[in-house]
């Protein structure tokens, strides 16, 4: 996985509370064997009435948020059915960080697992940010200090976050679950050796 | 000696490779199933990360959700489910894992082939891309359902970051009235809890109802716990499940398989040991169930009536019986036995095993299908097929007007052709009934197969022991 640790760009404010993953990425799209390719459809119904029109009020329409790599939504971001298909389709767009008041369990985990970092900030903060994000080009994010900052009115503004110390490392590492599993090769060969003594049929010769 | 355990704690002791910092535990995964919807994403992981299948021989794939049930040799016609069904052979070819192809009668659902092979077995870990795993709970296997980041985990590491769930008790006492079955039974026990009445727990079922049931009777109960909310089921391995396996391909022999017997033994919960829930069903009061609504949970027995939302405990459910009414196409307080079908599905990975399709045949056997139904038989896999019609099972289905198909998923979720309608309504023997489930539209009564039979020959909902 690719390592975080600093992140400058551009901000997309998005401003529902209970996006779910259905909005984020519509059913139609999953019938796919890849997790890349997913990016164009985020947010697709949000993005296109019934008709295949552009809706010009929704961010993600509008030329200032091109390649923007920062979300900022509303709360409990992400709830829904488990599909994985969600952060894929938000880490293919180009989004490496999303700041909300809360997220779903599922989607929250399943964010660390695809290199992106979700801030969780009190909601007053959000909607302070939210609108900020209207006027300013970059937002400054460093994960090793946990800090956000950015220039306002000339002023430079510091907002700090709180964040697991486990989840940290593994983005600051690029290591996902599995990077953190190999790490313990050993253990687990040591298992299979012990195992192997114990249940020996489980590591009979037969093949189908 | 140690405290008491049940067979939960057992197995998952037996599969602790380490304990995270976090407090989560690496756990041990004895064996993978592989099927074509939620491993491409994996594989590609693999790829892209330059990782390799640690255990490929403890790795079974086939393709089984987007397969055709009819004219095999004209291949798949849609081309999404032919694409995901071709990038499961080249993964598994790429990386030396077994994979039962369309053409092997060894094909079939994943959670009806393992068990048929041998691959699954007392004691193990097992998981699968699907939440329907926990059916492999019936031989006192700790089974569950994963998403695909944990496809990706358990095929480059055979373990998986757990953390344990809590011990819950089903005990069915008493004695089972006359045809009433293990499809019954489990409709019943989710009746009773609910759809979030497992969640967080691991059920283990007891009592000697769940002792007399056969093994494929087993695993239609152990298949439904998701159902019931659970994260797996279990049933304790006993004299039936070893004489189930021996024999099998993959199940060990002669002198390893009375080891293995006395390994698998040990694995029954000990005296005293402390289950966090205990739930109580009787027996005696359960007859045939089918579901009216879209929640597996909207369960009614055949002599009962669609409930009336005026009757709700809350206004909240108020609201959901009358969504579910209005999805249905039903008005309160009709008499179950008067709901008129159109279609019948006979098959998945919860009813559609060979002992599923000899309790139809006797139902079929000299009566006909009611002329305005279409009513399907879509074995559970290629050697449920081929024992089937070496009984002549197939020759009383297609006399009596059943279409009988090829192995697969089929209408149990639609991802092939074979699909519900808007507004046709449909006696399954599959596990969920949620709007959308067998077609858009479609309207699913969940019932046990020799219902969905006596739904087929009537045209309605009935009871199977009036026939
Ligand atoms: S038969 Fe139905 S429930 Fe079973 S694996 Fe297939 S789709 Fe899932």
């Amino acid at each position: 996985m690719e390592k975080f640790n600093k992140l400058t760009g551009n901000a997309i404010p998005i401003r529902i509370t209970n996006v779910d993953t259905d909005m984020i990425i519509p059913k139609q799209f999953l019938k796919t064997i890849k997790r890349t390719g997913l990016g164009e459809y985020l947010f697709f119904e949000l993005k296109f009435d019934q008709d295949g029109n552009k809706i010009d009020s929704f961010a993600l329409n509008q030329d200032q948020y091109n390649g923007a790599s920062i979300l900022i939504a509303g709360k409990n971001f992400g709830c829904g059915s488990s599909r994985e298909h969600a952060p894929w389709s938000i880490a293919d767009y180009g989004i490496k960080c999303i700041i909300a008041p809360s997220y779903a369990d599922i989607f929250y985990n399943n964010c660390f697992k695809n290199g992106i970092l979700p801030i969780i900030l009190d909601e007053e903060t959000v909607a302070k940010l939210q609108d900020t994000a209207e006027n300013t080009l970059n937002f400054n994010i460093d994960l090793e200090k946990q800090n956000i900052t950015y220039l306002e009115n000339n002023e430079q503004k510091e907002i700090t976050f709180e964040i697991d110390p486990v989840k940290k490392k593994c983005l600051i590492e690029g290591l996902d679950d599995i990077g953190l599993t190999l790490n313990k090769s050993s253990s687990i060969s040591d298992f299979e050796n012990n195992q192997a003594k114990e249940t020996p049929w489980l590591y009979g010769s037969k093949i189908i | 000696m140690s405290a008491p355990k049940t067979l939960y704690d057992k197995i998952w002791d037996n599969h602790i490779v380490s304990i995270n910092d976090d407090g989560t535990t690496i756990l041990y995964i004895d064996r993978h199933l592989v099927h074509e919807v939620t491993s491409p994403q994996a594989f590609e992981g693999l790829r892209m990360s330059g990782r390799k299948v640690r255990r490929p021989e403890f790795t079974l794939a086939t393709a089984d959700h987007n397969v055709p049930t009819m004219d095999r040799d004209k291949g798949i016609a849609d081309p999404d489910s032919k694409l995901q069904v071709e990038t499961l052979e080249r993964n598994a070819s790429e990386n030396n894992i077994t994979y039962l192809p369309m053409s092997d009668k060894r094909q079939g659902i994943v959670h009806i082939v393992g068990p048929e092979q041998g691959f699954t077995q007392p004691g193990m870990t097992i998981v699968c891309g699907d939440s329907h795993t926990s059916t492999h709970g019936a031989f006192g296997a700790l089974a569950w359902g994963i998403g695909t980041s944990e496809v990706e985990h358990t095929l480059a590491t055979q373990t998986l970051i757990q953390t344990k769930a809590k011990n819950m008790c089903i005990k069915i006492t008493g004695e089972v009235v006359d045809g009433v079955t293990a499809k019954d039974i489990i409709l019943a026990i989710i009746k009773k809890i609910g759809t979030a009445g497992g969640t967080g727990y691991v059920i283990e079922y007891t009592g000697d109802v769940i002792k007399n049931l056969s093994m494929e009777g087993r695993m239609t109960v152990c298949n439904m716990s998701i159902e019931a909310g659970a994260r797996a089921g279990l049933i304790s391995p006993d004299e039936k499940t070893w004489e189930y396996l021996k024999g099998r391909p993959l199940a060990p022999s002669g002198e390893e398989f009375e080891t293995a017997i006395k390994y698998w033994q040990s694995l029954a919960t000990d005296e005293g040991a402390q289950y966090d829930e205990i739930v109580e069903i009787k027996a005696d009061e359960i007859i045939p169930q089918v579901t009216w609504g879209t929640s597996p949970e909207d369960v009614v027995s055949i002599d009962g009536y669609v409930p009336d939302p005026k009757n709700a405990s809350s206004d909240e459910k108020k609201r959901s019986i009358e969504r579910a009414l209005d999805y249905m196409g039903l008005e309160p307080n009709t008499p179950i036995n008067e709901i008129e079908v159109n279609k019948v599905f006979i098959g998945s990975c919860t009813n559609g095993r060979i002992e599923d399709l000899r309790a139809v045949s006797k139902i079929a056997k000299g009566r006909k299908v009611e002329k305005n139904v279409h009513a399907m038989i879509v074995p559970g896999s290629g050697l449920v097929k081929e024992q089937a019609e070496k009984e002549g099972l197939d020759k009383i289905f297609i006399e009596a007007g059943f279409d009988w198909r090829d192995p697969g998923c089929s209408m149990c979720l639609a991802m092939n052709a074979d699909k519900l309608k808007p507004q046709e309504r449909c006696a399954s023997t599959s596990n969920r009934n949620f709007e959308g489930r067998q077609g858009r539209g479609g309207r699913t009564h969940l019932m046990s197969p020799q219902m969905a039979a006596a739904a087929a020959i009537k045209g309605k909902l009935t009871d199977f022991r009036d026939l």
